[in-house]
């Protein structure tokens, strides 16, 4: 490793720019002619529209255009679709209902668009929207799943009977009722993962501009996948055709899956740029990112776990109900399937396993991928359960979970995944080493003496990453392919570009995949650039979700790096007269192996571009591109534990420790890395103990601002201890696992199991905030 | 509409601006100072601190009229030409940034903090008087290395200054 190659804490390139205020996202942008937009959203949960009347928004000072879905729907601009096919069991496809960028007749959450307002100024544009005339007449609404399942629910969509979405199996449920019947011992749960909102620091925001010379349409988004937006808007939105539309995400302030979808707001834009003939900009508030941001998890779910009399789990069993709202948003369907259900083994060997889930509409936001996705809440299913069973079978924690541990590679669950490589045991020796775990019964006795409850609790997580085999996920319905596209220039004077489909938004890419070009050729980082988030400069790609970006998206510019060393290197050898394969590429110079004859990097470039004096029958240039598709996921893995200190008079949870040890595989830049693992950790804590979107009976959001919503701040947290082992992974060429959201998947059982544990208790609801926990506390005791 | 007159970043400015705009949006869009970030409408998450007369302050608590007079520093004021101001420098070094959107507001209010503090910093001060920034991707862990390491690095400047000044 050299001081900038992999391996190396590079400090990141892209700072410089944030620093010092020169970041520049969607909303500095500004368009010659450019005017504001703001939309007039849906104040009930589910009502019938009916009447729409904009004159008097129309009268408005600087009031350029109110356009409705009626206009939008006569101008054939597509419903929003969800991308993923699911069949239930009995083999009928997923019941999607209808979503208008703009609704027509009925309004399905609070926070549905209705109207767009097109002004002068964003002040004059919300003034009008607050004067646009809707006549609704209300429905009774339903916002939790398991209620809209019940006989003489609203029924939220024409398609969906009962508001059943599908009703889905994965599994042996045979094998997994028998393993139950004979088991030694059932643990059983009834486990709720918490509804969360993103809440990305920036909020969304969209900038459209239909530019009538060239009938052309560019659209600046706080996107985590521009491309994966153009190719939705053309193909389904019949916004334009492709070549007709540029997707520019330029510095996008975080995604966390909230910004994959394409949601209705950047078609709106785009459509009513075209209408009004002016470059139109929105960019939402904070309580509208509240309210029409996809938002996270809610599921609840039922569990049995089968243990043999060695304490071996023999099978499990469980039931899930996802809420999916009011709409099916663009991965909807694969978050609480394929993404879930798919990580029930966990760590652990299980020869039996069988998961039903229903997906369910319900008045209230679209649901999604939020960090994690799916593997958060098998995560916490799996791990709430084993520290229930230990506590039940009176074993410890650790050591139920070590003896359940896989420890042969490759692994094949009986829930599709094939585990590459692991050693489980190494993560949960380094942590409750870093932990001192075995020190805890006297910290707990120092802290009873104090009058405060310690407890301690631990999560051993799995996740699959590096999504994904385009020709697997194909099969399982996904509507496109998971590879990703690299092209990498070098320029006449071996400065390099390389262009990425994976976006970033706070990831660090143009350091980490500089650090990868620098350890194959030597070019300083600072020569490398890399372009990413723009449709018209990289041809395809499918974006950053999934903690995907190192797995598949330096799996591919590693494929493209390849083809230009082969290159460079037959240029090498022509120009020292020696043979191609005794090139080797050393400190920034192609260099016959084992002799002083050498021709640096950049004189390589030269002659590729002067083609003066190249190999015969040569074409001039260096610049290769590569698309690569996995062949697996990726598994990441990892042991997190937690130590709480709770002060029984006022139900306040401190964490006192918190240590993370995963294993990511190979790893370029460990700043980053751990940076990852810092926010990550950060979001699992806030989801235990902070954090839930909170609906009323009525379907209003009563967490809609940060004065409602608990975000994790300075003060909730400690600073962690993290470490990394490694298991490279096998199944691409740079060994990486990926790290993106293993914190959020790993930490939220950690906490509820201190917690439990320092209470006594079984369980406790999330997020376990003081009024819950000192009641949890006060029940405990009577 | 009012008249508008301030400094800000050492430059005297003025406009017109409407009676409600806020000093944010005076700073943005008509100053062009797209540095200073919105990232919520309730003066919780700190995204938007600039320092006012030497004070940090929420530029969404402020009309731009009330800042009228006052001089105003903002983030692409802090550096001092091509050198980064500590903080800065800090939050470079230990990774105390990832998507951007919240630094420049967690510079603004950290410089203040430390200001604040000439006797210096420890973890638990720094954590609670992080309480008006929100930052959601960190976790806070390396931001809260980044200015403890401002913090003495100021120190040793100030000092080194009072010796120079002896």
């Amino acid at each position: 490793m050299g001081i900038e190659g992999v391996g190396a804490r590079v400090a990141r390139k892209e700072d410089k720019r944030f620093i010092t205020g020169a970041g520049r996202y969607v909303d500095d942008m500004v368009v010659p002619g450019m005017k504001h937009a703001a939309f007039v959203r849906s104040p009930h949960a589910h009502a019938q529209i009916k009447k729409i009347d904009v004159r008097r928004a129309q009268a408005m000072p600087g009031v350029i255009g109110v356009l409705t879905g009626k206009e939008l729907k006569a101008d054939g601009i597509g419903n929003l679709i969800c991308g993923w096919m699911i069949h239930s069991k009995d083999g009928s496809p997923m019941k999607m209902g209808a979503w208008s960028p703009l609704a027509v007749d009925k309004v399905r959450y609070v926070g549905d668009a209705v109207v767009i307002v097109v002004a002068e100024t964003k002040g004059q544009a919300r003034d009008a929207a607050e004067a646009v005339e809707i006549t609704y007449k209300e429905l009774k609404a339903v916002v939790e799943a398991t209620k809209a399942l019940e006989k003489g629910a609203p029924q939220i969509h024409a398609e969906a009977e009962n508001n059943l979405i599908f009703d889905w199996e994965i599994g042996d449920a045979k094998a997994t009722d028998a393993a139950i019947k004979a088991a030694a011992h059932v643990t059983r749960m009834k486990i709720v993962n918490n509804r969360l909102v993103p809440n990305a620091m920036e909020p969304r925001a969209a900038l459209g501009h239909y530019d009538k010379a060239e009938d052309h349409y560019t659209c600046w988004t706080t996107s985590q996948n521009p491309h994966v937006a153009r190719l939705v808007m053309s193909a389904f939105y019949n916004v334009a055709p492709e070549n007709k539309l540029r997707v520019i995400a330029p510095d996008v302030g975080g995604g966390f899956g909230s910004k994959i979808y394409i949601y209705p707001e950047e078609i709106v834009c785009l459509w009513a740029s075209k209408k009004t003939g002016v470059p139109v900009k929105w960019v939402a508030d904070r309580t509208e990112s509240f309210l029409s941001d996809a938002h996270g998890r809610d599921h609840v779910s039922t569990v049995e776990m089968a243990f043999d009399k060695n304490n071996r789990i023999t099978g499990l069993k469980v039931d899930t109900i996802a809420n999916l709202g009011a709409y099916m948003s663009l991965f909807s369907s694969c978050v609480p399937t394929y993404l879930y259900a798919t990580l029930l083994s966990g760590q652990y060997d299980i020869p039996a396993i069988h998961a039903n889930v229903r997906t369910v509409y319900t008045n209230t936001a679209p649901v999604d991928a939020y960090r994690g996705a799916g593997r958060p809440e098998a995560t916490y299913l799996l791990e709430r359960t084993m520290e229930a069973a230990a506590r039940e079978l009176g074993v410890s924690p650790a050591e139920l979970r070590r003896k359940n541990f896989i420890t042969s590679f490759p692994h094949q669950t009986p829930v599709i995944m094939n585990y590459d490589a692991g050693d489980y045991g190494a993560s949960l020796d380094a942590a409750m080493k870093a932990s001192d775990y075995t020190g805890f019964a006297k910290r707990k006795a120092a802290a009873a003496k104090q009058g405060l409850l310690r407890g301690i609790g631990m999560s051993c997580y799995i996740e699959a990453c590096g999504i994904a085999p385009s020709a697997a996920v194909g099969s399982l319905g996904a509507g496109v392919g998971l590879w990703e596209s690299a092209e990498v220039r070098v320029n006449a004077v071996g400065t390099i570009e390389v262009l990425t489909g994976s976006h970033s938004h706070g990831q660090g890419h143009e350091t980490t995949f500089a650090q990868l070009v620098n350890q194959r050729f030597g070019v300083p980082i600072d020569s490398v650039s890399i372009v990413h988030g723009d449709t018209d400069k990289v041809q395809m790609g499918m974006g950053t979700y999934g903690s995907r970006s190192g797995a598949v998206g330096m799996s591919a510019i590693s494929k493209a790096l390849d083809k230009v060393e082969a290159k460079a290197k037959k240029i090498a050898a022509h120009l020292l007269e020696a043979d191609e394969g005794d090139i080797v590429i050393e400190n920034g110079a192609l260099k016959v192996a084992g002799t002083d004859k050498n021709v640096p990097w950049f004189q390589v470039a030269l002659a590729a571009y002067t083609a003066h004096n190249l190999p015969a029958g040569m074409e001039p240039g260096l610049k290769e591109t590569a698309f690569y598709d996995p062949s697996n996921f990726t598994f990441p893995a990892g042991c997190y534990i937690c130590e709480v200190e709770i002060e029984p008079e006022t139900g306040t949870t401190e964490i006192v420790q918190f240590v993370a040890a995963d294993d990511f595989g190979n790893i370029i830049n460990p700043m980053i890395v751990e940076g990852q693992v810092h926010g990550g950790i950060a979001q699992g804590i806030g989801q235990a103990l902070l954090e839930g979107a909170h609906y009323d009976a009525s379907g209003q959001l009563l967490t809609a601002s940060y004065m409602d919503y608990t975000m994790p701040r300075a003060g909730d947290l400690p600073s962690f201890k993290v470490s990394t082992s490694n298991t490279p992974c096998p199944g691409n060429p740079l060994g990486i696992k990926g790290c993106g959201e293993a914190g959020a998947i790993g930490s939220p059982p950690a906490v509820i199991n201190a917690i439990t544990d320092a209470i006594g208790i079984a369980d406790i609801a999330m997020p376990a905030s003081p009024p819950t926990v000192w009641a949890a506390i006060r029940a405990a005791k009577h | 509409m009012s008249d508008v007159s301030l400094m800000v970043n050492g430059k005297r400015v003025s406009g017109a601006a409407e009676d409600r705009t806020l000093l944010v949006h005076f700073l943005r869009e008509n100053l062009g100072l797209t540095g200073t970030h919105v990232g919520c409408d309730t003066s919780q998450c700190g995204a938007c601190v600039v320092h006012v007369d030497g004070k940090a302050v929420k530029s969404c608590t402020m009309l731009a009229v009330q800042a009228s007079g006052s001089s105003v520093v903002t983030i692409e004021g802090l550096a001092n030409g091509a050198d980064l101001h500590p903080v800065q420098a800090a939050f470079k070094e230990h990774h105390g940034l990832q998507c951007g959107f919240c630094t420049p507001g967690m510079i603004m209010a950290a410089t203040d903090m430390i200001n604040r503090h000439p006797e210096g910093l420890d973890e638990a001060t720094v954590r609670a008087e992080l309480e008006g920034n929100i930052c959601r991707c960190t976790g806070y862990h390396n931001i809260v290395k980044a200015i403890l390491a401002a913090s003495k690095t100021m120190a040793k400047g100030a000092k080194g200054k009072a010796k120079q000044a002896a």
